[in-house]
């Protein structure tokens, strides 16, 4: 599997999206950075964007390099090599690969900008781990629709409704229940439709650091032993773990099955 | 060598394979032959575990190959359309599945003989079918497998690299290897071939040689016996 | 002016001349403080050794100054009041007082001042204390420089830091008061000064105000307090370059106004509190050139507010910058600078080209159905948000600040 990753990764690291990804992380941490003059409030902008892109690219991207290495992925079967091998190695060549791009793209201009001296580093790392995690989720999910559809166009259709469905109607759902319900008690509910979403899981990890304040005013005793301590953030760590893991078993699951 | 069971596949509501019993004896030269959809490509890709069958066994070198991939150590496969990483470089891909395989010093003389050194610096994107095929054939051939699957070899060859191929191909027989191919020109299957398979509608229709072929369909050459075979069940 | 300082002069010449010093220390002739009070003559001078005192409910009802050498400890034994001024010119200095009775019936406290005028009360620790220093119906006092480090736990078993009761014309400055029920608190008493003061952890209000007009606090630090500082039902109150901060909780506040009119809320912080200020029925109230920082909710309007001005504030990362309950408006906003504006300055004067809407349509969802807090800085209520904002429905559409600054406001 390490050779896989290995080659899949540095097939893709010179292909010409990867810099695509990486200029485009680029500009717009320099972006940002220069209309905000503000560390603090670049990092800010920035989880609001990541939150919504990262997935978008993850799923694009995945669907993309599964497609386009079809042929290749033919030639490492007829290969005296385990199925899952092949496809978790290329799987993680390319969740390493853009979250490569993600790190240095928007890791280069805030460190120049002086990251180190900055008290937003930790705000700033939680950003990067969030997006790393959801690159590996979205990465993941985009293998598992590319796997069980043989056709291209299906393929690339159904990565972008489930990138719209998780990233803007998942939401707006979530919100007409919370409203329509609104007479009954709903932390439980509200806290299970966040950990059902790994954006908006991602989103808690965030607000967690930004809007804390806000979230202490509400009453729900869960919703207090959730924002209020470490619970939260554990809580949410180990969810973004098994949102990781459970496509990635599919992944091993569905290429043992599949015909080529 | 290779020995199947009664092996059915079905894609979808399409039954491709209904039942196929075949054995190939160690040694010589098979070609599996049969009209547009007949299964050919998906009896190799059986043997090579790349389809899952739904039915039936297939055992390579007396193994069982279910669930299990280290058999492959033992065959060398040529796909039908050669499309590599983009990105790499011949001699990187090379390189590469020398990595995945082990390793064998082969590839010199085969990178010689099908003048491929001046490609070697060039990504696989840049190159053209023809290049690409003979880069195909560099990697089938430089491991030395008891068991050899070409499935059409010939796309895209100039005429030299075609006898250079046939010129391989009759090299690796005589070293007692097992080769098994398909292909539509005809010409290049009467000139390699010892033994023919025909599968017709998911089974095994024949199983013998060119002559017995001419025989059984009673056709003075090859292309007419097996246009007979396909006019007859058509028709 | 000159009849003044004659006069200064005349009580400066007698309290030296005829004023007497009374030590009290373990081993003296006089051990104990009620001893010392009963022998002393108006206007003597007590000084209390090092030391530990048990004793209760002493009475000072003549004018004296009591001095503390190093901290002598006056320990109540938990038995009652500890200390009651019932004569004016008191002055109490340099005492470390512990254990003060704790009852349903009565508010004990450390020092209680009824009744009296000019007194002073000054570096003086107190522990363990059910009500702190406790001035009723007392005028023109000055408390300095205590620290008052309580252990509550309960709001109805625990006391106040300090608690003015119909008392007006009072100093109370840098003082410290931590982990008590109210860490300063007004009741009808007007006039007041409350100056760098540093009210924290307490269970309740760092700072209370009920009935109290004309008061005015500046230069003080609340922090931590279960809810904040709370201004209600008083007048003309001037609140002036404090800090609050951390003020975190459902009911949580960094300052709650409740029926306050005419006020003045020029150069505050308010940092990291759920609600930074909390408005209920309060009119023409000048909000100028505060700063609010990462707040859940800056500012709180909860109704009946009217002819209000929001003037040249700084509004930094604030989860919501305002929120209205009401689509009425009667308030002004102008020139503020709001980290939120995303609007832009062509003609480059520092002021945005665009208004700016502080109140957004989420606010309103969240006031409605509080869950949905978990829902901000989702892709879709930034799209709910941005509907509104063309077209306002559920919030006042006059609720605008036309002049939205471009860089931060200083001053």
């Amino acid at each position: 599997m390490l050779k896989i990753l290995k080659y899949s990764f540095f097939d893709l690291i010179r292909s010409r999206w990867s810099y695509v990804y990486f200029a485009f992380y680029l500009l717009l941490g320099i972006v940002l950075l220069f209309l905000n003059n503000d560390l603090s409030k670049a990092v800010i902008t920035l989880m609001n964007v990541i939150i919504v892109l990262v997935p978008l690219i993850g799923t694009i991207f995945g669907v993309m390099y599964y497609y386009n290495s079809k042929e290749f992925t033919e030639l490492l079967l007829a290969q005296p090599l385990k199925r899952s091998s092949i496809f978790l190695g290329q799987y993680l060549g390319v969740a390493l690969s853009l979250s490569m791009s993600l790190i240095l793209g928007l890791g280069i201009p805030f460190i120049f900008y002086g990251l180190f001296e900055s008290s937003a580093i930790w705000d700033f790392s939680l950003l990067l781990v969030t997006g790393v995690f959801l690159t590996l989720i979205f990465t993941a999910l985009a293998f598992n629709i590319a796997l069980s559809n043989e056709n291209k166009i299906k393929g690339f259709g159904y990565a972008i409704l489930l990138w719209l469905f998780l990233a803007i109607i998942y939401d707006g759902i979530f919100l007409m229940t919370l409203v329509m319900f609104e007479d009954y008690p709903l932390d439980k509910l509200s806290l299970v439709g966040t950990m059902l979403n790994p954006i908006d899981l991602s989103r808690t990890l965030i607000l967690l650091k930004l809007d804390i304040s806000a979230l202490l005013g509400y009453t729900g005793a869960i919703f207090k032993q959730f924002f209020g301590t470490n619970f939260g953030l554990i809580v949410s760590f180990a969810m973004l773990t098994i949102w990781v893991v459970l496509p990635v078993l599919r992944i091993v699951f569905k290429s043992r099955k599949k015909d080529f | 060598m290779v020995s199947i069971q009664n092996l059915h596949k079905k894609f979808g509501k399409n039954q491709v394979l209904k039942g196929v019993d075949l054995n190939i004896n160690e040694g010589g030269i098979f070609a599996v032959l049969g009209p547009n959809g007949s299964g050919k490509t998906t009896l190799i890709k059986s043997i090579l575990g790349m389809v899952i069958p739904n039915k039936g066994e297939i055992s390579v070198l007396g193994e069982n190959i279910k669930k299990s991939s280290d058999y492959r150590h033992k065959i060398d496969y040529l796909p039908q359309i050669a499309n590599f990483p983009s990105n790499l470089k011949v001699r990187e891909l090379i390189k590469m599945i020398k990595d995945l395989r082990g390793n064998t010093s082969d590839d010199e003389r085969l990178i010689e003989l099908f003048k491929l050194k001046p490609f070697l610096n060039k990504k696989l994107g840049n190159l053209s079918g023809g290049t690409k095929q003979k880069v195909n054939i560099v990697l089938t051939f430089m491991f030395d497998c008891p068991l050899i699957i070409l499935d059409e070899p010939t796309t895209g060859l100039d005429p030299i690299s075609l006898i250079r191929l046939k010129d391989l191909i009759q090299k690796e027989k005589a070293n007692g290897k097992t080769i098994l191919i398909t292909s539509h020109i005809m010409s290049f299957v009467e000139e390699v071939s010892d033994e023919i398979v025909f599968i017709l509608e998911g089974q095994i229709y024949f199983k013998g040689s060119i002559q017995d072929l001419k025989t059984k369909t009673s056709q003075p050459d090859f292309e007419h016996a097996i246009a007979s075979i396909l006019t007859e069940n058509h028709a | 002016m000159k009849n003044l300082i004659v006069f200064f002069s005349t009580i400066l010449m007698a309290s030296t001349t005829m004023a007497k010093t009374i030590e009290v220390c373990n081993s003296c002739n006089i051990s104990s403080l009620k001893t010392a009070i009963s022998q002393a003559k108006d206007f003597d001078t007590i000084i209390v050794k090092k030391g530990t005192y048990k004793e209760y409910e002493i009475s000072v009802n003549k004018p004296l100054v009591i001095i503390g050498k190093n901290y002598p400890v006056i320990d109540g034994e938990l038995k009652g009041e500890i200390f009651t001024i019932i004569s004016d010119n008191v002055t109490i200095d340099g005492l470390f007082i512990i254990n003060v009775g704790t009852s349903y019936t009565e508010d004990f406290a450390a020092i209680r001042v009824r009744k009296s005028k000019n007194f002073i009360i000054q570096n003086v620790v107190l522990e363990k204390l059910f009500f702190g220093i406790y001035i009723e119906k007392s005028n023109h006092g000055k408390v300095y420089h205590n620290k008052i480090i309580g252990d509550a736990v309960n709001e109805y078993n625990s006391g106040n830091g300090i608690q003015l009761w119909y008392s007006n014309h009072i100093e109370i400055e840098h003082n410290y008061v931590e982990h008590v029920r109210d860490g300063i608190y007004l009741e009808f008493s007007d006039d007041c000064l409350i100056k760098n003061n540093v009210s924290a952890e307490n269970l309740r209000y760092g700072l209370h105000f009920m009935f109290s007009n004309d008061d005015v606090y500046q230069d003080n630090t609340f922090e931590n307090n279960g809810a904040g500082v709370a201004v209600m039902f008083s007048k003309k109150i001037k609140m002036l370059n404090n800090t609050f901060k951390e003020n975190w909780g459902t009911a949580s506040y960094g300052m709650l106004l409740k029926e306050i009119n005419d006020a003045e809320i020029i150069g505050n912080t308010f940092e990291e509190n759920t609600i930074g200020i909390n408005i209920e029925g309060s009119n023409r109230i000048v909000y100028k050139n505060n700063d609010f920082l990462n707040n859940g909710w800056a500012i709180k309007v909860r109704g009946a507010c009217y002819a209000n001005s929001f003037v040249e504030n700084n509004f930094l990362y604030n989860s919501f910058d305002i929120s209205y309950n009401s689509k009425v408006n009667d308030n002004v906003f102008d020139r503020n600078y709001w980290s939120n504006y995303t609007g832009y300055d062509l003609d480059k004067d520092g002021v945005g080209d665009v208004p700016y809407r502080p109140v957004k349509l989420f606010s309103y969802i969240v006031n409605r159905t509080p869950e949905t807090i978990i829902l901000l800085r989702s892709l879709f209520i930034d799209i709910i948000d941005f509907s509104e904002k063309v077209s306002p429905v559920f919030t006042p559409d006059n609720l605008l600040d036309n002049n939205p600054l471009i860089k931060n406001n200083t001053w």
